[in-house]
């Protein structure tokens, strides 16, 4: 079973994200889950996503949260400078970043391997919100599964088609730009 | 065709009411049900599901209309959470007297202040004496299948029930269920049949003044219906296997047969409790499950033949109810009082207000159990800063002055 976490703000579509990535692996025929971790929802305010990827066959879960991640994908790199977005995180997992810098300048040592991408420049680019608040989790996820070859490219965009209707076609360009686009930093 | 989808636990239940054909959802928007009755009001205004869907301005008012509904001879529906299951109150007893099989799905909350959106029983756990049937989910599967498993009993019995699922940990959580065939659905599942049709041209009135010659056995036939109604639930269960595939029972055992610890759970946390029967298993105890899956009726003869001689007992609850225990311990000790081979319970307080209760948890319970000779009625586990134990009264107890009594 792969565990991931997602960090990102209010409305930059982390739980669309974690469900969106979920459903990639569904389509594959594993169980998965996908949950968010809701406070009180606002804009800008940290939100936290989960989801579980099973082995192909195993079907069996708990339901708890996720304490120590495989992976975890970090929809504002300013959420970086508090520690915990990376609490828990299992040696040599990976941590995909929405940045414009490389991984090197990020920082977050030699433990993990670390993959950037610039989900905020490409959402715009594609139409994705707003210049103050792009949709960057479809760009992301492009680049997280292109790292970490959990799902292929292919079957992520099979699942944006479905799990993000609206702008189908500008978020599965953006997926497949940011999938191109990831900067994977020096092995762990 | 039945249909293999990724849905939340939320989602699974307006599928659930779906497929039940409900005809009236009537229904106030409150986290974390919002999303049911959204997609419930979507499918009925796209023609897709052939309902009236009625908006209200509250809970209170959302169960009456169920119950005018019903009356009238439409299968009623709704769905609500914590504080709405709490304004209900009124009207949840208007349905039971009325004989009317209404089915709500109860995404279970705790309950405020303070104010908390997270899982937690004591909202349903409130509403047991008033006399509607209680089912527990597990999964999201079971949040769409045991409506309908409700209304097939419910609509025989002529009383109502609910259907529980934990708030996020299955009314927000995304897995894959089956989405079961219509016609399949159709043919577990009858139009409803209504005891008396309300008809303009003879008239009647419903809920009138009863004399204190006919208030009691109306109240027995009630009760009478609800022991009818805990054989129905398992002729159900079956017969819901064979047409839909899946088999329901009240009460579920897992690992249980050799069993001298056994864990009684209830809801979204069992998943959990099951993992821990493995890992305690890999450490050589023999632990099991027994799950409840109804409260309402309260399946009393499976708890004693499924207890009886074990070693001992614990009962996790996420729910207390102040100045006694948690409210399926108490439920439990009820059931095997007097009983020979009674094993000694011993209660759990787990989880208020959406704590994680972890696998890790439920192997801290069973680590404490064994250390305990005698039991306890309510034993508090993830307190901050305090181990697994009974409350400690005189920490904080703010104690009044001597009395001065005047001679």
């Amino acid at each position: 079973m792969i565990e991931l976490r997602i960090h990102g703000r209010g409305g930059q579509g982390a739980v669309v994200a974690s469900k969106t990535l979920a459903h990639a692996a569904f389509l594959t025929g594993r169980y998965v889950q996908s949950y968010p971790d809701y406070g009180v929802e606002r804009r800008g305010a940290p939100v936290v996503a989960f989801a579980r990827i099973a082995e192909p066959g195993d079907d069996f879960f708990v339901r708890q949260d996720i304490r120590e991640p495989h992976h975890i994908l970090v929809l504002d790199a300013t959420l970086l400078d508090s520690a915990s977005p990376l609490a828990g995180l299992r040696a040599g997992g990976f941590v995909v970043v929405n940045t414009p810098d490389p991984p090197e300048q990020l920082g977050i040592g030699t433990c993990f391997q670390v993959a950037t991408v610039d989900a905020s420049g490409i959402a715009l680019r594609h139409g994705l919100g707003s210049a103050a608040q792009p949709v960057v989790n479809t760009s992301i996820l492009g680049a997280f599964v292109r790292v970490t070859q959990i799902v292929s490219l292919v079957d992520l965009l099979a699942a944006i088609e479905l799990e993000v209707p609206a702008k189908a076609r500008e978020n599965q360009a953006a997926a497949r730009e940011a999938h191109d686009q990831a900067v994977v930093g020096a092995p762990a | 065709m039945s249909e293999r989808l990724l849905l939340t636990g939320n989602h699974a239940a307006a599928y659930g009411a779906m497929l039940a054909r409900a005809e009236v959802i009537s229904a106030y928007p409150i986290t974390p049900q919002t999303m049911i009755v959204e997609l419930l009001s979507e499918l009925t205004a796209s023609g897709r599901l052939a309902a009236k869907f009625i908006t209200v301005e509250s809970e209170h008012s959302a169960m009456a209309a169920c119950v005018g509904a019903s009356a009238a001879g439409a299968r009623a529906y709704t769905a609500t959470s914590g504080q709405g299951l709490a304004l209900m109150h009124e009207m949840l007893h208007w349905a039971v007297g009325a004989r009317l099989p209404i089915v709500l799905t109860n995404v279970s909350r705790a309950m405020a202040p303070g104010w908390s959106i997270w899982s937690d029983q004591t909202d349903i756990i409130s509403q047991r004496d008033v006399g509607w049937m209680m089912l527990f989910a597990e999964s999201v599967q079971e949040a769409q299948d045991f409506i309908i498993w409700m209304y097939r009993v419910a609509e025989q019995v002529f009383l109502p029930g609910m259907v529980a699922m934990d708030a996020f940990i299955l009314s927000h959580t995304a897995e894959p269920i089956i989405v079961h065939d219509q016609d399949a659905v159709d043919a577990y599942l009858p139009g409803f049949e209504p005891l008396y049709d309300l008809d303009p041209t003879q008239p009647r009135a419903y809920g009138g003044l009863v004399n204190r010659d006919h208030y009691f056995e109306l109240r027995y036939k009630i009760f009478e219906s609800m022991e009818r109604a805990g054989r129905l639930l398992i002729e159900a269960g079956d017969e819901f296997a064979e047409i839909l595939g899946r088999r329901y029972s009240p009460v579920e055992g897992y690992m249980l047969d050799d069993a001298e610890i056994v864990i009684v759970s209830a809801g979204a946390m069992t998943s959990n409790v099951r993992q821990a029967d493995k890992d305690l298993r890999d450490r050589g105890m023999k632990a099991g499950l027994m799950r409840l899956v109804a409260f309402r009726p309260f399946p009393v003869a499976e708890v004693r033949r499924l207890l009886a001689g074990r070693r001992k007992v614990a009962v996790l609850d996420r729910n207390m109810s102040p100045g006694h225990s948690g409210v399926f311990a108490q439920e439990i000790r009820s059931a095997l009082a007097g009983q020979s081979g009674a094993p000694p319970v011993y209660g759990y307080v787990v989880g208020l207000g959406g704590r994680d209760v972890r696998v890790e948890t439920v192997t801290e319970v069973v680590d404490d159990l064994m250390a305990r000779d005698v039991p306890e009625l309510a034993l508090f586990v993830d307190v901050k800063g305090l181990p697994i134990g009974p409350v400690r009264p005189d920490s904080t107890i703010n104690r009044l002055g001597p009395l001065e009594v005047a001679r």
